[in-house]
């Protein structure tokens, strides 16, 4: 498998890697072809800017621009707040278990359901499809190097997180809103008429890629991605579904706006709650596995860490392996695109610097336990040294069927919860950017939401190559303004953690239980 | 110190009962009473960004609902009688929450009425009261 992708396939983004199977299939020219024409000169422009693959000096290897960006980002980062990503968690731990929740404030959001509404949000295919292709395509040591850039991913989101709670708004129908076009217009407007023209340029051009993104990757790509899945497991090119897009695509858009424009919010709350539930089945059944073949696990792990440093199969060696996990983790968390502060910034807290400490735990959940267990499973199955042409869910898929027989199924059932859920979560995200960009307004709502459900049928229908590279390109290339902004807002930041960490340890920030204590 | 009541409202006639046995017991002892109503609710839930978003407003708006449709009639009744009384609506697990307000008001006994008339349903509706019994802080009068 290793040797069979072409090396210049190796950069693209997992959605690219998933599509060209897909593109490669259709045959049928017509309205699809027709589009594409149209599009593909200003996506290519775009993607290539973006998804600019850097050379690594010293070494043959390459890496898309906005990958080194991110990692950058959050190397500076975890220096910077002298590694909050490991000193932040105990304490964040305690936050989330609720022991400074104040009683008096009960019924508001909590630190749990932040983190939790954020993370069934990146939960998904980035993680089940990502580490697969990583494995699949830069072996068993990617896995060591998308878990490294995971944990530095922790100190982006820390200050994603803890700027969208301290720049959020407050409606004028009593919501709150926040994230990065708040932050990035409002944070840098404090710090002088220079810098505040600046964030406005950049939270403009956030937004704009918010909802490019929205419609791209949070979209068509996830239900291209679950209808090929549904076709996967009903019997491939037999498939009753097979060719059949339009009709899944128009299934998923009935419930996506069921949701969106009905209103009919309990399904919302449905999955909200299936979501998780899925999640847990996933990770279970991964454990169950790692369970069965314990006795392989040493071998496994000395394999990713052995791998990680030097394989020659693989172009650049170290380098290019490097490279692969690195921007395999940037699509798994999201560390850094700035998506995550819209769901957390509505945390009930008076101390931005705690919803950053408990947003820690996204990358961790979704990119280093998730995506340890997913790479356990894969290499003890060994499916990716003999698994042919597959990569992405279906590698997934397979290495669960060789203990579970039945998983797949389970499996499908839980993509298409995953990118329901991520489509909700991201239609959310998206038309929060349209009405920051074209005001608040019923028409603006009905306008973006009607948009957003006719890209849901046209990703199932379409047989996607240049524009799923381009929507991804889209979701990544919200880090460029968000991070821009953010390196000029790092004082602000570290001024808050300082004062509020002062507190935490001078025992200024008592638990609920010590308040009780205290009062007796 | 003065004797205090807390008493529990669901806005069912199981806190109606509840009701009339503080009213009862205040007149005798000449007891305030802190009336409370807990809104169900558990930090630990899953939930859109969207409802997240407008929490906050709905929160505020559950309280004031509760406090002047359930509350403050209930407020006038004791006051009628002359007899001091404070409302309190709260989010919570009601049985956690009873015991909390309990604490907080240094109430010296708790009143809530039970639904439990035949045995299946004390076994699922009774639940607060049976909950409260086991964590109050003092001691509880439970009406039937």
């Amino acid at each position: 498998m290793r040797n069979t992708v072409p090396s210049k396939l190796r950069l693209l983004p997992a959605p690219v890697l998933c599509a060209i199977p897909a593109a490669e299939a259709a045959t049928s020219p017509g309205l699809d072809e027709r589009i594409e024409g149209l599009i593909s000169p200003l996506t290519d422009w775009i993607q290539r800017v973006i998804l600019f693959p850097t050379p690594i000096p010293g070494s043959d290897a390459q890496m898309a621009f906005v990958v080194l960006w991110l990692i950058v980002a959050a190397l500076v980062f975890t220096f910077y707040f002298r590694f909050i990503n490991l000193r932040g968690l105990a304490h964040g731990f305690r936050l989330i278990r609720g022991d400074y929740n104040d009683p008096k404030a009960a019924g508001e959001v909590t630190h749990f359901q932040a983190l939790a509404t954020a993370l069934s949000g990146t939960v998904g295919l980035g993680n089940i499809a990502g580490v697969a292709i990583a494995v699949s395509v830069g072996g068993p040591g990617a896995v060591v190097w998308m878990i490294l850039a995971g944990f530095l991913g922790m100190s982006s989101k820390f200050v994603e997180c803890t700027l969208g709670v301290k720049y959020r708004s407050i409606n004028a129908d009593g919501s709150i809103s926040g994230g990065p076009m708040w932050y990035l217009s409002r944070g840098l407007a404090d710090r002088g008429a220079a810098l505040a023209t600046l964030g406005k340029i950049c939270a403009v051009v956030f937004a704009i890629f918010c909802v490019g993104g929205s419609f791209g990757g949070a979209n068509m790509f996830q239900s291209n991605q679950s209808f090929q899945q549904v076709v996967g497991v009903t019997g491939g090119a037999e498939s009753w579904f097979a060719g059949k897009g339009w009709l899944f695509g128009l299934v998923m858009a009935f419930f996506v706006g069921l949701v969106i424009i009905g209103g009919i919010r309990s399904i919302a709350r449905v999955t909200s709650k299936i979501v998780p539930l899925m999640g847990a089945i996933y990770v279970l059944a991964g454990l169950v596995i790692i369970g069965v073949h314990i006795d392989q696990v040493p071998a496994a792990f000395a394999l990713m860490f052995s791998s990680a440093f030097g394989v020659s199969s693989v172009a650049g060696g170290m380098l290019g392996v490097l490279a692969i996990g690195f921007q395999r983790a940037a699509f798994s968390s999201e560390a850094g695109i700035g998506s995550a502060a819209i769901a957390h910034s509505a945390v009930q807290t008076s101390e931005p610097v705690s919803e950053g400490v408990v947003a820690l735990y996204e990358p961790f959940v979704d990119t280093i336990v998730v995506c340890t267990i997913t790479a356990l499973v894969i290499i003890i199955s060994g499916v990716y040294v003999d698994g042919g042409s597959m990569s992405g869910v279906e590698l997934t898929s397979e290495a669960f069927e060789t203990v579970i027989g039945w998983f797949p199924y389970v499996l499908a059932v839980a993509v298409i919860l995953f990118a329901y859920s991520t489509m909700l979560a991201w239609s959310y995200y998206g038309l929060k950017c349209w009405t920051f960009l074209f005001g608040e307004s019923r028409g603006a709502e009905y306008t973006y939401k009607t948009l957003f459900l006719l890209f849901v049928v046209a990703g199932a229908s379409m047989q996607l190559g240049a524009v799923i590279g381009f929507s991804d390109a889209m979701i990544l290339a919200m880090a460029f303004p968000n991070l821009l902004g953010i390196y000029f807002l790092l004082p602000t930041v570290r001024r808050e953690l300082d004062r509020y960490w002062a507190k935490v340890k001078g025992g200024e920030l008592p638990t609920w239980r010590e308040n009780l204590r205290r009062r007796r | 110190m003065d004797e205090k009541y807390l008493v529990g409202l669901d806005g069912s006639d199981c806190g109606e009962r509840a009701v009339s046995a503080a009213l009862t017991q205040a007149r005798i002892s000449g007891a305030s009473v802190v009336l409370c109503y807990v809104i169900p609710w558990s930090p630990f839930t899953f939930s859109t960004a969207e409802e997240n978003a407008l929490r906050h407003k709905r929160r505020e708006d559950e309280l004031a609902r509760a406090s002047e449709l359930l509350l403050t009639p209930e407020q006038k009744r004791f006051e009628a009688s002359g007899i001091a009384c404070e409302i309190v609506a709260r989010h919570g697990h009601p049985a956690k929450t009873l015991a909390q307000l309990a604490r907080e008001h240094e109430v010296s006994m708790i009143i809530v009425g039970v639904l439990g008339d035949t045995p299946l349903k004390s076994r699922f509706l009774g639940g607060t009261a049976s909950t409260l019994i086991q964590i109050s802080p003092c001691p509880v009068l439970v009406v039937p």
